[in-house]
């Protein structure tokens, strides 16, 4: 990678404006075209059978009936997504959550797949097929899943990170630890002790487009899939692998997206449409409905916490341990690592100590939900910080900023810190306006810090400058959140030429080389530092034209403010020549202009935010309402302002939706009880206050810009800042997320009867 | 030399050390001496490992130099959402 990364500090004219998205006026007008909106002629409609068990061997299954059905094309099972993972574990594990394989892990578990030439015909061939489970005992607790007791889900995982191996297989994958110092030690320092259990029970990302994709495999074994994804790249690799395709004969072409936060950076249907296509000859069109997206896509981690913190009567914790509970659906992973990663990472801690235990349960396989696992870890932490500065008798914001990492602290989870911007938060926090505001009766404020890593990775971008000089920008990291918008602004300021001279598009996976998923906050960050450096190697050949033009040494000319610009004295007479100017004569100065860039984007650098929130809890139905938000944020550098803006209130608007109303409801028979928007409530605008922002920017050092991702720090704050106000508007400590009117109203009921 | 701290999980299949000695110039080289040292660690920097180098996080810059006297710290290659 020849290209420099480092922060320049230099003054901006395009980044930091606020002009519409390219993508806005098609989406406001409904013509934007989402996943479903694809069709192709000949096109079939897929279907999926669904196991109703938590957890069953599937015995045998029988499509003979479905297949005779007039009108079906194809039914598939594992049988025909065969094993070519070639031992590649976390491959097999999506294989298998992709369709059963012996045993159906979770209620709504694939098993069988039809392509008909209707839905109807389709749901009609679903009930032909027969099934015959032996449904085993189930478990869907987490706490409950780590009892001796508890019915195996894997019998060959034998829990990692032990020191020995354990005799007995359990459903706990692996412990993780992080921290240093002594906490024993410590918590004999502290003259006040917090040691507190908490809950949050599983909730969904709760994007509004479900998922879906048209499949259309040719007969030459080339293929193409139109699909929703956060990352079409990723699909590509696992889809090929998965049907023992070449991946470049597999194009893949990323529709506009409603909304993924992290839930569409996995594959379901995909490779199971790809599967009926190739069987059935024909394209195949595969949407999940919404109880499906519920029951069988990935939600995030229910959790069980343990926190215990330390602190001397000066305010200065002295020691803080916390044990963390996640559960992974039935397949392995690492979500609680990242909590015990993240969970004291605001502060400066001399003795701390995080245990993390991934927890196997009969629920869909847990996927990324913005930031994932740091706002569970946070809302039992900071809600511990809060109760502990409320015995020692510090104000809880000051008590923060006492104990606020810094540059040069150890973090929680092991390298000592650059420049950050905890400290920063803070302090707008204690200045801004809202912690002075008064409140009423039942009304209690509340805050909270976050922190998240950010994350950057293999980025590739192409810009061509067109004859007529308007530029095509081609990126390839899936615009959820303006991208498009900031990646325009950014190529506009490094050619010196107006925004509205370029078109930003997410190019598919045939046209472009690979890309990362936009996950990890990183697609703003990684695509912005490509579009610089494509942008840079377009002046380079801009530069060399206009010396072609003049018959001067390109060492001579230098560009400047969208002109090439011809420098010394012997060329004073020569005028400037403009980018239109040069991309007009392209054809005869050595063929088309375009600047391209393949870089890994690293040193994301990590990213905090504190956050303030105003409720008003009824004391007689526990029903609590958001009347007061504040988001106080490290951007960088915000590149599109709305657009940072817009992260901070939807991370904000989602968190509020988790710490009051959401979760999943099992029943005891290990089926979902909630899976659809009426049962399973998400915060509609009515339900929210207009959620202020405060943009910090703290420059990144390892962008040239000093761009830091902001699209996930947004949720780690709101359930403890949430969960804080709610305890002092209701008078009692909240330790059970959601805090749903039932929980509310438990926890007062309990309180006044001691 | 770089002195190179590992992460609990990493330390068990690097012989128990939490802090090991390596000579290497950059990432790339870091991981090559890592796993001739301690062979249960291959499949580690197989699955992916980051690196933090004076607290930047480094995923995928394997040509990314190793400063002398830097603090150096493995950590889980992560995602996010």
């Amino acid at each position: 990678m020849n290209f420099d990364p480092r922060f320049s500090g230099r003054k901006f004219a395009s980044v930091g404006t606020r002009p519409i998205r390219p993508d806005g006026v098609d989406k406001v007008t409904g013509r934007a075209r989402y996943g479903a909106d694809f069709n192709m002629a000949g096109q079939l409609v897929g279907r999926v059978l669904r196991s109703p068990h938590a957890h069953a061997i599937i015995r045998k299954i029988d499509t003979s009936k479905a297949e005779a059905l007039s009108g079906v094309k194809a039914v598939i099972t594992a049988a025909d997504l065969p094993d070519l993972t070639d031992g590649d574990a976390a491959m097999y594990d999506i294989l298998d959550n992709c369709m059963a394989r012996t045993k159906a892990l979770y209620d709504g578990h694939a098993v069988a797949a039809v392509a008909a030439i209707d839905a109807r015909t389709a749901r009609q061939a679903l009930k032909l097929i027969e099934v015959d489970y032996e449904v085993l005992p189930h478990v869907t607790d987490v706490d409950e899943a780590m009892a001796h007791h508890a019915p195996l889900i894997n019998d060959t995982i034998f829990t990692e990170g032990l020191e020995q191996k354990p005799a007995k297989a359990s459903n706990v994958t692996k412990r993780s630890q992080f921290g240093h110092g002594d906490v024993h030690q410590g918590f004999g320092a502290a003259d006040f002790i917090v040691e507190r259990s908490f809950k949050t029970e599983q909730t969904h990302q709760g994007y509004i487009e479900p998922h879906a994709c048209v499949a259309n495999v040719s007969t030459d074994g080339t293929a193409d899939l139109w699909v929703c994804t956060q990352g079409h790249f990723v699909y590509r690799q696992h889809c090929a692998q998965l049907l023992g395709m070449e991946a470049s004969k597999l194009r893949v072409t990323s529709s506009e997206i409603g909304g993924g936060f992290g839930g569409k950076t996995h594959v379901w249907a995909e490779p199971v449409a790809l599967a009926l296509s190739r069987k059935a000859g024909r394209p195949v069109k595969l949407v999940m409905t919404r109880d499906e997206v519920f029951r069988a896509s990935g939600p995030t981690s229910a959790t069980s916490i343990d926190v215990k913190i330390g602190a001397r009567k000066d305010g200065t914790i002295t020691a803080a341990e916390a044990t963390l509970r996640y559960s992974a659906g039935p397949y392995a992973g690492s979500w609680a690592e990242i909590g015990a990663m993240t969970a004291f990472a605001c502060y400066k801690l001399d003795n701390v100590k995080t245990v993390g235990y991934e927890v196997l349960v009969n629920r869909p396989k847990t996927a990324a939900y913005r930031a994932p696992s740091a706002p569970m870890a946070a809302f039992a932490v900071e809600s511990a910080v809060d109760e502990l500065a409320k015995e020692i008798g510090i104000d809880p914001v000051e008590f923060r900023i006492r104990n606020a990492a810094q540059e040069g602290t150890r973090s929680s989870y092991g390298p000592v810190y650059g420049p950050i911007g905890i400290g920063p938060t803070l302090e707008a926090v204690k200045n801004h306006a809202h912690m002075k505001a008064p409140l009423k009766a039942n009304q209690g404020r509340g805050m909270a810090c976050g922190f998240w890593f950010n994350f950057g990775g293999q980025t590739c971008v192409d810009l061509n400058i067109g004859m007529d000089g308007s530029v095509s920008l081609a990126v390839g990291t899936v615009d959820v959140g303006g991208s498009r918008a900031s990646l325009s602004l950014v190529a506009a300021e490094e050619l010196g030429i107006d925004y509205t001279q370029l078109k930003a598009v997410v190019a598919d996976t045939s046209s472009l080389g690979y890309n990362d998923m936009t996950d990890g906050s990183r697609g703003t960050f990684s695509s912005s530092m490509a579009t610089i450096s494509a942008a840079r190697n377009a002046i380079k050949i801009l530069r060399e034209r206009a010396a072609q033009m003049w018959d001067i040494s390109v060492d001579d000319v230098v560009w400047e403010q969208g002109h090439a610009v011809a420098k010394g004295e012997k060329h004073g007479n020569l005028g400037k020549l403009s980018l239109k100017e040069i991309a007009a004569k392209s054809g005869t100065t050595g063929g088309p202009i375009a600047g391209h860039s393949e870089l890994v984007a690293d040193g994301a650098g990590v990213s905090f935010a504190t956050h303030i929130c105003d409720v008003e809890v009824d004391p007689e139905t526990g029903s609590t309402r958001v009347i007061r938000y504040t988001v106080v944020q490290d951007a960088g550098k915000a590149v599109h302002p709305t657009y940072v803006e817009g992260q901070y209130q939807g991370g904000a608007a989602q968190g509020i939706g988790w710490a009051l109303n959401e979760e999943y409801i099992y029943g005891k028979d290990g089926r979902l009880q909630n899976a659809g928007f009426l049962d399973y409530r998400i915060p509609v605008c009515s339900d929210l206050p207009m959620i202020d922002t405060q943009i910090l920017e703290i420059p990144n050092p390892n962008h040239p810009y000093g761009v830091r991702g902001v699209g996930e720090t947004s949720i780690v704050p709101p359930l403890a800042a949430i969960a804080n106000a709610v305890s002092n508007a209701a008078g009692v400590r909240m330790t059970h997320i959601p805090m749903s009117p039932p929980r509310i109203l438990a926890a007062i009921e309990a309180e006044r009867e001691g | 030399m770089v002195e190179v701290t590992l992460w609990g999980a990493l330390s068990q299949v690097a012989g128990g050390n939490s802090k090991v000695e390596v000579e290497a110039k950059d990432i790339r080289e870091l991981f090559r001496k890592l796993a001739e040292q301690y062979p249960g660690l291959e499949p580690w920097i197989d699955r992916g490992i980051a690196v933090a180098i004076d607290g930047t996080i480094y995923r995928d810059t394997w040509s990314k130099e190793l400063p002398p006297g830097a603090e150096i710290f493995l950590l889980p290659r992560l995602a996010g959402g």
